[in-house]
């Protein structure tokens, strides 16, 4: 027995030093990571009065913006205040925000996710109001839609960012083929018919696969032009339209004439597919929103250029999509509120502003600071905010609140018309029959 | 085993036949009045799976059947009993969905039965046939699939198939009419190894004796493969079928990194797995309900312990289990 059990001495001597090792390797990094952290922040104030934020975010994708750029410029300005960005996966955020709130862990500061979500979280004390935030008044009504009760008296997050919907398109091509970016629906036909009668390019690059893009870049890129923006989002929300009037299915019906134009077996295209698709200069003409801008900078090696979903003849207004995307708040119960209203209230400056719209082209900052964007491409998609009408897309406010929700409910359908598998009125039909089943207003 | 249990004496069928077993290896007949002493170091070798197996699967298992009698009011939970149950099968949404999805993964099932069972017997039969080279490398390669990753199952095939990127036009994947089809032929792919691994083990099992004696009989190869072996296989294929029958019926991954949880198009692929995670999770701007979650979980569970009993009192009870 004395034998084994000296075997034993250098296997759990080993196990011993190992465990030694990993604890002696973590602390004294994270020592010196805060002890150079303070001194690039340039602050001579001690540590020990310095307060920590932590912020909860899906964007993991802007880790490196916000940990290089956004935040050390906070950081300049007010020394005695840490912001850590957190970010999880975007898929996870909803449900591990929940679970973390309700155990008591989540971060000091919440990015939100536009309405329903956050007033959940809102209604359930889990986020402060910021209504007499400092600053506020930098943003309209529109923006604060997002994330204010329906009646609009409270606001709960500061507007962060928003995305607007359009087309991108290869340029190299449109040379090529001497086309020019349409401004009409008919001039947009034709040009895809240019295109597709040359062969050699899908025109149109898109799947339906994943279903939200048909909903996403299809239907609410092009939609407001139907249904007038906000008007005819707001008639859906009152009850006075509903979703099998005509102009609704005219949408549906645009968007059934684009199956022509995608690329041969576009039911099984996925996202990424089509995203590779158009960046290898196989497609023409994308239908996106301008949180692609960043990705495709990086990705394309030929130039791009974008125009607004394409008004019907004879409409002489236009309008687009310029979705209320991103929102920061504040954990009701931070242990630090006064330093946590801090940070939302430079999130309303300028200064912030510029740094965000400049670092994330495509993300759009909503207060009425008057801000340089440089990227082209971005400076493009933000100059439809002055030609067009803004709305954002109508299954998010209200619509959504029941079974069938709206939003996933146009996913599927959209889906479907270009599928080919239902007919437009038939969707818009079962849109409405959906909205019916549940929605007071609707039900005549 | 039947002959075992007879063995036993009425008044000791309370006590486990392994401790039975046990006793008579373990005790000299000399000694009977040590025979009924309760061994405690059987509990010991039995706590830690029994503790780990309750906790990981009896705790959450009977505290899912709680909560489908539970619905949430007021931040809180309270009984309903079998409201869920009667809202699930009632409900013109949830029950329409519900049903879909059991159908749904019927065929899925069904896919693997006809088409799992018969290509892993056939290739068991193959690599358990006389004088083949490289059996081992075979046996191998065919049975790497069921070793990878589902995530990368799933992206292969997916490029594989694509219209863009594979060499297949028709979208398979995107199609109703297709795509349940597609997706079940892609796991039976990826686990054909496994009843093709348990056939062959049966196959090769088999003593030359038996075939030898068919082939003086005057059974040709075919005859000796239905009347001889099979007969040694069905047994087998009971367990195989059984098996999975439980994975597809619990069977999530694929469809869910393939598809996504939408499992579209228009849910012509979602099964049980995905409408759970759907309900119990919630899905984009869905709301998630744990207890409907809950609701439909148990329904998995009582459709598999249909299934599972069905194979134990129609099958398992009448196929002939021969003794080699």
């Amino acid at each position: 027995m004395s034998k084994r059990l000296r075997r034993l001495v250098p296997i759990t001597g080993a196990a011993l030093l190992l465990l030694a090792a990993c604890g002696e390797s973590v602390d004294p990094r994270e020592n010196t990571d805060n002890a150079g952290d303070d001194g690039s922040d340039g602050s001579d104030g001690g540590s020990g009065d310095q307060v920590t934020l932590l912020m909860e975010s899906w964007r993991n994708d802007d880790l490196a913006i916000w940990e290089d750029v956004i935040l050390p410029a906070f950081h300049e300005q007010h020394p005695d205040i840490r912001v850590e960005f957190r970010p999880t996966a975007p898929d996870e955020y909803d449900a591990a925000l929940d679970a973390k709130l309700s155990g008591g862990t989540a971060g000091d500061l919440i990015t939100c996710r536009p309405f329903d979500v956050s007033l959940r979280l809102y209604d359930e004390g889990h986020l402060a109001p910021v209504t007499d935030l400092p600053g506020m008044d930098a943003f309209d009504d529109i923006a604060r839609t997002a994330w204010s009760t329906d009646d609009g008296s409270e606001t709960y997050c500061v507007p962060m960012a928003s995305v607007i919907h359009g087309f991108l398109y290869n340029k190299a091509i449109f040379d090529e083929l001497g086309i020019e970016p349409p401004e009409t629906e008919e001039q947009f036909h034709e040009v895809l018919d240019t295109i597709a009668q040359n062969g050699e390019y899908a025109p149109l690059v898109m799947g339906t696969a994943d279903q939200w893009e048909a909903a996403t870049m299809g239907l609410q890129n092009i939609g407001p032009n139907y249904w007038k923006g906000e008007t005819g989002r707001k008639a859906l929300i009152e009850g006075s339209e509903s979703f099998d009037d005509p102009q609704y299915v005219d949408a549906f019906a645009e968007l059934a004439s684009w199956s022509e134009y995608l690329p041969d077996g576009y039911e099984s295209i996925t996202y990424p597919d089509a995203q590779n698709m158009f960046t290898l200069g196989r497609g023409a003409i994308y239908p996106t929103g301008s949180w692609e801008i960043a990705l495709f900078n990086e990705q394309a090696d030929f130039e791009m250029g974008a125009f607004p979903p394409p008004p019907p003849e004879g409409q002489d207004t236009c309008y687009v999509s310029d979705h209320t995307d991103i929102g920061v708040g504040m954990n009701a119960a931070t242990e630090h509120p006064e330093a946590a209203r801090t940070f939302l209230e430079w999130t309303t400056s300028a200064e912030f502003a510029e740094l965000y719209a400049n670092e994330l082209p495509g993300f759009f900052p909503m207060s009425d600071h008057d801000v340089e964007v440089q990227d082209p491409l971005a400076k493009e998609f933000l100059s439809w905010r002055d030609e067009c009408e803004s709305t954002i897309r109508n299954s998010y406010q209200i619509l959504s609140r029941g079974e069938p929700n709206l939003e996933n409910q146009l996913w599927d359908l959209s889906a479907q018309v270009l599928n080919g598998t239902i007919e437009p009125q038939q969707a818009a039909a079962e849109a409405q029959k959906g909205l019916e089943r549940w929605y007071e207003p609707q039900q005549k | 085993m039947s002959r075992l249990r007879d063995s036993v004496p009425p008044d000791e069928v309370g006590t486990t036949t392994v401790a039975t077993g046990a006793d008579a290896v373990a005790t000299p007949p000399a000694a009977p009045p040590r025979r009924r002493r309760f061994r405690t170091h059987l509990l010991v070798f039995i706590a830690p799976a029994a503790a780990i197996y309750t906790v990981f699967m009896v705790y959450p298992l009977l505290d899912s059947l709680r909560l489908s009698m539970f619905a949430p009011s007021d931040g809180g939970q309270v009984f309903v009993g079998f409201d869920n149950f009667v809202h699930l099968l009632t409900d013109d949404l949830l029950a329409s969905a519900f049903w879909n999805a059991v159908w749904n993964n019927l065929v899925f099932f069904a896919v693997h039965f006809f088409v799992q069972n018969p290509i892993g017997l056939l290739l068991a039969a193959l690599l358990a046939g006389p004088a083949l080279k490289g059996r081992a490398t075979y046996q191998a390669l065919l049975f790497i699939p069921t070793t990878l990753s589902v995530v990368i199952v799933g992206f292969i095939w997916q490029l594989i198939i694509s219209p863009i990127w594979g060499f297949v036009d028709t979208p398979l994947l995107g199609q109703s009419s297709t795509a349940l089809v597609t997706l079940a032929l892609m796991s039976v792919w990826q686990y054909i190894g496994i009843p093709m691994i348990l056939f062959y083990a049966v196959l090769i099992s088999i003593p030359d004796e038996l075939t030898e004696a068919a082939r003086v009989d005057g059974a040709g190869g075919w005859s000796t493969f239905w009347r001889v072996k099979f007969p040694l296989l069905l047994p087998t294929v009971g367990v195989v079928s059984v098996v999975t029958y439980v994975a597809n019926m619990n069977a999530f991954d694929l469809i869910y990194t393939v598809k996504g949880a939408l499992a579209g198009p228009d849910f012509a692929s979602d099964i049980m797995g995905t409408f759970f995670f759907r309900t119990f999770f919630g899905f984009q701007l869905q709301e998630g309900s744990s207890t409907m979650g809950a609701t439909v979980a148990t329904m998995m569970f009582l459709l598999i312990l249909a299934g599972v009993l069905l194979y134990f009192y129609g099958w398992q009870r009448r196929v002939e289990s021969y003794q080699l």
